[in-house]
């Protein structure tokens, strides 16, 4: 197995140092997340690698680490394209556009939800509620950028952006 | 998006320069941590700070509607560690108003977080921030950053001997954590699973130590209530229905958005101060709490004020404030379809009869909207709701189930149609083109 110190760059240690000040010195586990989202930043995705390095560094059993990886939606557990496009699909966002508005990306990538184009550039995603209804349609970039009012002009501009 | 439209700003005073106001001096100029310092210059006891509260009646703005002051008064004494939790996991559909109140005034949700541990005696807290706003859990890190180097969080804050320091802890996709106890587990590094209760977080909290968590909009009151006094602030709502609330309007408006009006509101005024009925068309049902909350249909809800008890009285709930408005565009069973499979989707798998019993509820609305229903399927539906209801560890066994009954009962003819004719009661290209995505005349 990799060693952990092979796995999470010193600039990743440091980011996961920062979150585990933030919980009791004995509860460690509550940087789990955090870490969890830092390795995936630098991976690109969670190979069992990553995980059982993040478990190392907490003091974590592999298992108790993979639970979390495999509970929560946006960890990916498998590769995805340089840029991971998440749609929300929700009844708000559906109201508005969010279903057309995933139908179109669709068509322009030709691909489906968890899918990824044959050049590794994007994948799609069927998203859940991302707390921003009003602005529906509503896409996130790679988990953390989120795209607002996204009609078909702002949909092409937004492909046309990732290089 | 910025403010649109309001009455009697309390909240949303700090939104008008959209991003421009956020940040520590602009909240200050604005009146902002001046109830702490009071608070803390005159040394007001716990007990005066948590009646205050009391008086305004103020509900918990996360759903529940449970009283602040009363919570907060449930908390242990003599306990040496406890802690203040803020509950930013907004991912109710048809929710986003903490998003915004994240977004255009942090300071306001950390100051009454300070002003809540001091009453309950916590020295540390965290605010929990749904996975997918990570640029507004950026602005929030950066606000409590403000705050520190101001000395209003920290070992003796302002030198009153009172020490508190507060945390951002963000989500990663996972409904099930708004659940409060589902949020703890999450805090602590687990899966997000809710926890049987009791004991309750008062007693038994994050990390087993007594623990109270209220919704971010709660927490950003709490300076305008003490700031104005607890009866002045009921008194802006109607009684049992303290102060003014943020109302998320998502769907069929002309300006979906947050809007913040007294509590007791008529429903009609808020829906024009949304702008209306997206063009013109006619308004056919409103689910007015969160898609967890029981749909009403248009008559019913034009009755309605926006207050905890006026839209329970009509049969559904005021829940976290999202209105979620349909035209006469929209197929109710694709609806309902939509919304089981995000129950199906978020129930955390710990419950048998919520694990399962959302699976059969969208496998079976999907075969009503995919042509292939059965006659005895609505009370199949019913039936299956019947044994989730009441019978879980949480709400989300309710909340999958409530949607499902309020859409056969309000909409049954339009379910009875779609099973005997195979197909929807609206038109299809009628509802391709009420989302607004295709431009009129376009393929």
């Amino acid at each position: 197995m990799t060693k952990p110190n092979q796995m999470l760059s010193p600039e990743a240690l440091r980011r996961i140092d920062r979150e585990i000040a933030k919980y009791p010195a004995d509860q460690k586990q509550s940087a789990v997340m955090a870490a969890l989202v830092i390795a995936q930043d630098e991976q690109g995705w969670l190979p069992q690698e990553a995980i059982a390095a993040v478990a190392a560094y907490l003091d974590m059993a592999p298992i108790a680490v993979y639970e979390v990886a495999s509970f929560y939606n946006m960890y990916d557990l498998h590769p995805v394209g340089k840029y991971k496009i998440t749609v929300c699909t929700n009844l708000p966002c559906a109201l508005s556009g969010g279903v057309h508005a995933a139908d179109y990306v669709k068509e322009k990538l030709g691909i489906d939800f968890n899918e990824t184009t044959a050049d590794g550039k994007f994948t799609l995603k069927e998203g859940e509620c991302m707390g921003a209804c009003g602005d529906a349609p509503v896409m996130l970039v790679n988990n953390k950028r989120m795209c607002s009012f996204m009609l078909p002009e702002q949909i092409d501009k937004l492909l046309a952006e990732c290089k | 998006m910025a403010l649109i439209d309001t009455i009697n700003p309390l909240l949303t005073t700090g939104w008008s320069k959209g991003d421009a106001g956020w940040s520590l001096k602009d909240y200050e100029a604005r009146g902002g941590y001046a109830q702490l310092k009071r608070i803390l210059a005159s040394k007001m006891s716990q007990d005066d700070l948590i009646a205050e509260v009391k008086k305004s009646v103020l509900r918990g703005r996360g759903g529940a509607g449970f009283p602040t002051g009363l919570k907060w008064s449930f908390m242990p004494k003599a306990a040496p560690e406890k802690y203040v939790v803020c509950n930013t996991d907004e991912g109710e559909p048809g929710t986003f108003k903490d998003r915004d109140l994240l977004r255009f005034d942090p300071h306001s949700c950390i100051e009454g977080m300070i002003i809540a541990g001091y009453a309950v005696g916590a020295k540390r807290g965290y605010n929990y921030i749904h996975g997918e706003i990570f640029e507004i859990y950026q602005r929030f890190e950066e606000a409590l950053d403000q705050a520190r180097a101001a000395g209003y969080l920290g070992n003796d804050i302002l030198g009153s001997g009172f020490t508190f320091d507060l945390f951002a802890h963000h989500g990663w996709g996972a409904y099930i954590c708004g659940e409060e106890t589902g949020l703890l587990e999450s805090i602590e590094g687990k899966k997000g699973q809710p926890r049987y209760k009791p004991p309750f977080p008062a007693n038994f909290g994050l990390y087993g130590k007594p623990t109270t968590i209220n919704n971010t909009e709660t927490f950003a009151a709490i300076p305008f209530i003490l700031g104005m006094g607890g009866e002045a602030y009921l008194n802006l709502g109607k009684p049992n229905n303290g102060g003014t609330k943020l109302f998320s309007v998502s769907g069929h408006v002309n300006r979906p958005g947050n809007y913040e009006v007294p509590m007791g509101t008529p429903f009609a005024k808020l829906l024009e101060m949304a702008g209306g009925m997206r063009g013109g068309r006619k308004l056919k049902a409103v689910i007015p709490g969160g898609s967890s909350a029981p749909v009403l249909p248009a008559d019913i809800m034009m009755d309605c004020t926006m207050d905890y008890d006026s839209i329970a009285k009509a049969g559904s709930m005021l829940g976290s404030g999202a209105v979620i408005v349909m035209d006469e565009t929209v197929c109710m069973v694709k609806a309902l379809e939509r919304l089981s499979y995000f129950y199906y989707e978020e129930s955390c798998g710990q419950c048998t009869p919520c694990r399962e019993g959302s699976g059969w509820l969208y496998r079976v609305v999907h075969r009503i909207e995919h042509g292939q229903g059965r006659p005895e399927d609505l009370d199949l539906l019913n039936r299956v709701t019947d044994n989730m209801m009441g019978k879980t560890i949480c709400a989300l066994a309710d909340a999958a189930a409530f949607p499902v009954r309020s859409f056969i009962k309000h909409f049954k003819s339009e379910f009875e149609y779609h099973i005997e004719n195979r197909k929807c009661l609206v038109d299809p290209e009628v509802q391709r083109m009420g989302s607004g995505f295709f431009k009129a005349g376009a393929a």
